[in-house]
């Protein structure tokens, strides 16, 4: 059985036990199997991959490749070509807007997004908007916190093109099922992409089951290293695309007088990638498969349920988002009357103890809430309830200091 | 007690002194800190010869630090010259907070400073004067 406290000695810096901490769905803490598999190519054989015909470029080629096939088989995607390496959630949804939005958007097409997007999902789409006149409809958030497929339902026409939303809200840890909101798409014909920012790092996904054209993530928040992200595109749509970024590696061949392009995924990844980092997520996605991504979600729960009990004890605490932890992911914000998150997270820092606080990178989100700010607590595979434990007691306390 | 949320600190975020708006205002100037959405607005009377601070009222809402040290910015320049407002320096209103700050909240607890020194140098600007900036 899944046994958080055992999977924390697998995490150097939680080891040392001089922080609580809290704040994962920011970036999570890394296991030494990746710090490993890292550090490993630096001191056993590094050098550039691709067209290198000596030893060290062809194995780290080969275990570039290798990560590629991991991380494909950790999200379900039918093949490792269907997997674009970025740096983050953030490049892989901008390239989306340039090459998808702007080769196949037109003026006047609508685009459906939700009002709890990071802003990650919600820039790049306001950019595409103003510069090419597309229309952007809201799909509100409804009072318990949730999407609802009727409210979805009075947004969607016939020029609906495509649908996008987090699987998991990062502030309000809304769990939104991608399934019929692909059925309501394809009946349209428009396209849907999810940011898993928040979902992959936390339960099981399998992007071809789901049916969605392309899904998001970053790897550090998935145990990973930072400076590399994914992108998961249908191969059709992928090959139509144009490239984002242009350079060496994404062509196949280039004269005085022009250029053609790699294959895919290769077209979209332009110079030197972090193939490092890349052979880093390899081996993080091969520790959350052995922890198995359906105990690592049962924790979630069970770590999220005790949250929500004793937060709910706390006077006058609110929590934003569904109040159940069979619809909440890993992630939860809350305010206090009287107390304002900042002065919260750090009375809580002087303990030790390490939450966000602030507007999560989803200010449209807080300005519906009809707030400036929220303190987040969020949890991973190493969190335990002592570590719920030490919060509570650490916002008792900010109370009291704060005679609120 | 907590180092960083001392008495005076809790008193001046209570009790704020200043607060409110001034009607008769030469200067109003406002601003937000985008990481917490911590928003003062100051309004400032000048004397006649728009050599002083005659009157100074903050407004706004966020964390303590920032509001707090809005309002021991009041006192410490309400009567001052508009020169030596301008040359006030940020280690200053740190003293005057006198609890050990992050990086991150030093930007709270300056947003006050950042607003009045704004909205004098747009003024002197405004009027065709250097900003008196250092
Ligand atoms: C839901 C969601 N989408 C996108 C992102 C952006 O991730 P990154 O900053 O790694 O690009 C985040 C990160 O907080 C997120 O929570």
């Amino acid at each position: 059985m899944f046994d958080a406290s055992k999977v924390r000695q697998d995490f150097p810096l939680l080891t040392r036990g001089d922080t609580v901490f809290l704040d994962s769905a920011a970036s999570s803490q890394k296991p030494e199997a990746v710090l490993r598999a890292m550090d490993d190519v630096y001191r056993r054989g590094y050098a550039n991959v691709h067209r290198g015909v000596y030893a060290w470029s062809e194995a780290a080629t080969a275990a570039y490749d290798a990560a590629r096939a991991e991380v494909a088989d950790f999200l379900g995607a039918p093949s490792p070509e269907e997997i674009v390496f970025t740096r983050n959630a953030t490049e892989s949804l901008n390239l989306l807007a340039y090459s998808y939005g702007r080769t196949f958007l037109k003026a006047g097409d609508e685009i459906i997004l939700s009002e709890l997007e990071h802003h990650a999902n919600f820039v790049p789409w306001l950019v595409l908007a103003r510069e090419r006149g597309v229309v952007l409809r809201f799909w509100p958030v409804g009072v318990d916190g949730t999407l609802s497929l009727a409210a979805l339902d009075a947004l969607i026409t016939p020029r609906t093109r495509l649908i996008t939303f987090a699987q998991v809200s990062n502030v309000l840890g809304t769990i939104t099922d991608p399934r019929p909101v692909v059925a309501r798409a394809r009946a349209v014909g428009a396209r849907v992409i999810v940011d898993g920012a928040q979902s992959a790092p936390h339960m099981p996904v399998n992007v071809a089951d789901l049916g969605v054209d392309f899904f998001v993530c970053s790897g550090h928040k998935m145990l990973g290293p930072t400076g590399i992200g994914v992108l998961y595109g249908r191969r059709e749509l992928l090959e139509a695309m144009p490239p984002f970024l242009t350079g060496g590696d994404m062509i196949s061949r280039v004269s005085f007088e022009g250029a053609t392009w790699n294959e895919v995924p290769l077209k979209f990844e332009a110079g030197t990638p972090a193939f490092v980092e890349a052979i880093g997520l390899g081996a993080a996605v091969r520790y959350l498969s052995a922890l198995g991504m359906a105990n690592v979600r049962a924790h979630e729960i069970e770590i999220t349920d005790y949250a929500l009990e004793r937060l709910s004890e706390v006077p006058g605490l609110r929590i934003l988002g569904p109040d159940t932890a069979d619809r909440h992911g890993g992630a939860i914000a809350f305010t206090l009357p009287r107390v304002h998150p900042h002065d919260l997270a750090s009375l809580l820092d002087q303990r030790g103890i390490a939450v966000r606080a602030g507007h999560h990178c989803a200010q449209p989100l807080h300005e519906r809430l009809g707030i400036t700010a929220s303190t987040r607590a969020s949890f991973y595979v190493y969190s335990m309830p002592q570590d719920v434990d030490a919060l509570i007691e650490g916002i008792e306390s900010a109370r009291k200091t704060l005679r609120a | 007690m907590s180092d960083l949320y001392r008495e005076n600190l809790l008193d001046h975020y209570e009790n704020p002194r200043h607060r409110g708006s001034l009607a008769g205002a030469t200067i109003s100037h406002e601003e937000t800190n985008p990481l917490c959405g911590d928003r003062i607005r100051i309004d400032i009377a000048l004397s006649d010869d728009g050599e002083t601070i005659a009157d100074i009222a903050f407004s706004g809402d966020g964390c303590i630090i920032s509001q707090a040290s809005a309002s021991m910015l009041m006192e410490d320049v309400i009567g001052k010259a508009v020169a030596d407002a301008l040359a006030t320096d940020r280690q200053h209103v740190l003293d005057l907070v006198g609890a050990p700050l992050t990086p991150s909240r030093m930007k709270c607890a300056l947003l006050g400073l950042k607003v009045m020194k704004t909205g004098l140098a747009n003024w002197r600007l405004a009027r065709g004067e250097s900003s008196g900036l250092a």
